[in-house]
């Protein structure tokens, strides 16, 4: 009995002696190979994709560009066929359109977003009518942000427009935006509120506050570059729509002056150029602005979040 | 020797669901003395110690029975907003806010109406002085309280619980995420602020709380994984002579 006990255990050491031999040496050079072939791989796919990406803003830019002066800028289009005359007016409608829709998304989002994180949160697993209607916004939420952009024009069209009598208008546009927007600001902000760690609304409400209290003194400004960075992006996201405002803002290129008039963005202005004009280099030209805008708009989420970082850091 | 009670818990209960996570606990805690809680993880130490400024109705599903009083009024009575000013509570992980040393001083008294601010600025200094930082931070108190070093910020959060002048600090192991030496400065203000405070201090390190302790509670799991108090009484007593064979098997290192 001992000694096949001792033998056996012999046999063993002497297996992973050897077994440790082959691992130093046999297959290190392939797994060197592999590594280096895999990076090769990486590295190639990884240019192909920057190297679109550049080559299609690279394009626009540089084409439009060659169209792009101080009157492209500040002349109104003229209209008609040959696509004459600039951009003034759509860049002024796009800002007016963005200043107002985000206007009236971004109260909305955030204050549902504060709800749905800060007070609704208590309400998962309970039963009842309002943990019910608070499950059926969430699921709301949710799907509403993969709808297509047109079937938010469409709705915009059908309610704004027709039944509410707005028109083709700034109004019937931005409100139709806001719907589309809604569902972004609300989940990056409650993305942005859910980051805030438990321990500082612990730290707050264990100093005797009330729960808004602490949303309003703690949570809120640690959630703000989270919040600030989502309006930004519904920025983004109105100056680069067609679909929903092709179908509410009517497609007029003289200047707004009311919120009732209709107006064409810069856009739907390419769109426009591209499609019913024979100005295709000013459509490039209009296009290269809009890049140009939201590259700057990215800009500043990169500057504003790196600085909010520091100075939460303590630097 | 007959103290005053600050803290009284009779035939006290606590469920997460229907899990049984304290069972039956019941104990006087003095008042002006620091009342040390020790046990194996998973005991209910933080859990217990939860229940004075009632953070434990916080997480959904958890259920109390039982009697806690404060100064002979129960605690279930009262609004949980006003019971936590005057309970404070330091946790594990220092947790001061994003925010300057000032402002997170300043947080607690200006949450209960305090705007004057001649007034904050004697409340910042006395509670910072209070909390032994004062010296270290009274020139940059414009500084972002993330800043400082792991036990500063820890001081800083007894000074931020200090500022909204409660009469029971609860901490929940203070120490465990500083160094030694930041530990001992932890331990040492502890003893000068029990003068006016009663202090409760949850700890894993029974080192502490035969050192910094006037008062030991020992918890312990039963064989459903319910925590309950196994024995209590004086520090001296409970280290020297425990009259639990499973307090002696613990503080012993026979298990833990």
């Amino acid at each position: 009995m001992d000694k096949s006990v001792s033998l056996s255990t012999h046999a063993h050491t002497g297996a992973l002696a050897v077994s440790v031999a082959e691992l130093g040496k046999s297959n290190l050079p392939w797994r060197r190979a592999a590594q280096k072939i895999a990076f090769a791989f990486l590295w190639l796919m990884g240019t192909l994709a920057v190297a679109a990406l550049l080559a299609v803003i690279g394009y626009v830019v540089f084409q439009g560009f060659k169209v792009i002066n101080i009157e492209f800028l500040t002349r109104p289009p003229r209209g008609g066929l040959s696509g004459e005359g600039g951009i003034s007016t759509t860049i002024v409608t796009t800002v007016y359109l963005v200043l107002l829709t985000v206007g009236i998304a971004a109260p909305l989002g955030i204050c549902a977003a504060i709800y749905l994180v800060e007070y609704a949160g208590e309400m998962q697993g309970r039963t009842g009518l309002l943990p019910r209607l608070v499950e059926v916004a969430r699921f709301g939420v949710e799907t509403l942000a993969g709808v297509p952009s047109i079937i938010f024009g469409l709705f915009g069209y059908a309610l704004f427009v027709t039944a509410m009598h707005l028109g083709f208008s700034l109004i019937s546009a931005a409100l139709a935006g806001a719907c589309l927007i809604l569902p972004v600001i609300i989940r990056a902000t409650e993305e942005a509120l859910r980051a805030v760690p438990r321990s500082y609304r612990e730290a707050s409400l264990a100093l005797g506050t009330t729960q808004w209290q602490t949303v309003w003194g703690v949570v809120l400004p640690a959630a703000l570059p989270g919040i600030i960075t989502s309006i930004i992006l519904s920025v983004g996201r109105v100056i680069s729509e067609t679909a929903v405002f092709y179908v509410t803002l009517g497609g007029s290129y003289k200047m707004p002056t009311s919120i009732f008039s209709s107006g064409r963005t810069l856009a739907l202005h390419v769109y426009y150029l591209a499609m019913d004009t024979r100005a295709f280099d000013k459509a490039m030209g209009t296009g290269a602005i809009l890049i140009v805008a939201i590259v700057l708009i990215n800009l500043t989420i990169n500057y504003l979040s790196h600085r909010v970082r520091a100075k939460l850091g303590g630097k | 020797m007959q103290l005053p009670v600050k803290l009284e818990v009779r035939n006290y209960h606590l469920f997460y669901g229907n899990f049984r996570a304290l069972k039956d606990v019941t104990i006087c805690i003095p008042r002006n003395q620091i009342t040390a809680i020790i046990g194996p993880s998973g005991c209910g130490k933080s859990t217990f110690l939860r229940t004075f400024n009632r953070m434990n109705e916080l997480i959904p599903g958890v259920r109390v029975q039982g009697q806690v009083l404060m100064d002979g009024q129960d605690i279930f009575a009262m609004d949980p907003v006003e019971l936590r000013q005057r309970v404070g509570m330091v946790f594990q992980r220092p947790n001061p806010f994003p925010k300057s040393i000032y402002d997170n001083v300043a947080y607690g008294p200006r949450a209960h109406g305090i705007r004057d601010r001649r007034r904050l600025d004697e409340i910042v200094e006395r509670s910072l002085r209070d909390a032994a930082l004062w010296d270290e931070v009274k020139d940059d108190l414009n500084k972002s309280a993330l800043a400082l070093s792991g036990g500063q910020q820890q001081r800083l959060c007894i000074a931020r619980a200090l500022a909204v002048q409660p009469e029971v600090i609860l901490m929940d192991e203070p120490a465990s995420a500083l160094d030694p030496i930041a530990t001992l400065r932890i331990e040492e203000l502890i003893q000068t602020l029990k003068q006016r405070y009663t202090i409760v201090i949850v700890t894993h390190n029974m080192q502490q709380a035969a050192r910094a302790s006037d008062f030991t509670a020992f918890f312990m799991m039963d064989e459903q994984r319910a925590g309950l108090l196994v024995e209590y009484g004086p520090t001296r007593d409970l280290f020297t002579r425990p009259s639990d064979k499973r307090t002696e098997d613990y503080i012993t290192g026979r298990f833990g």
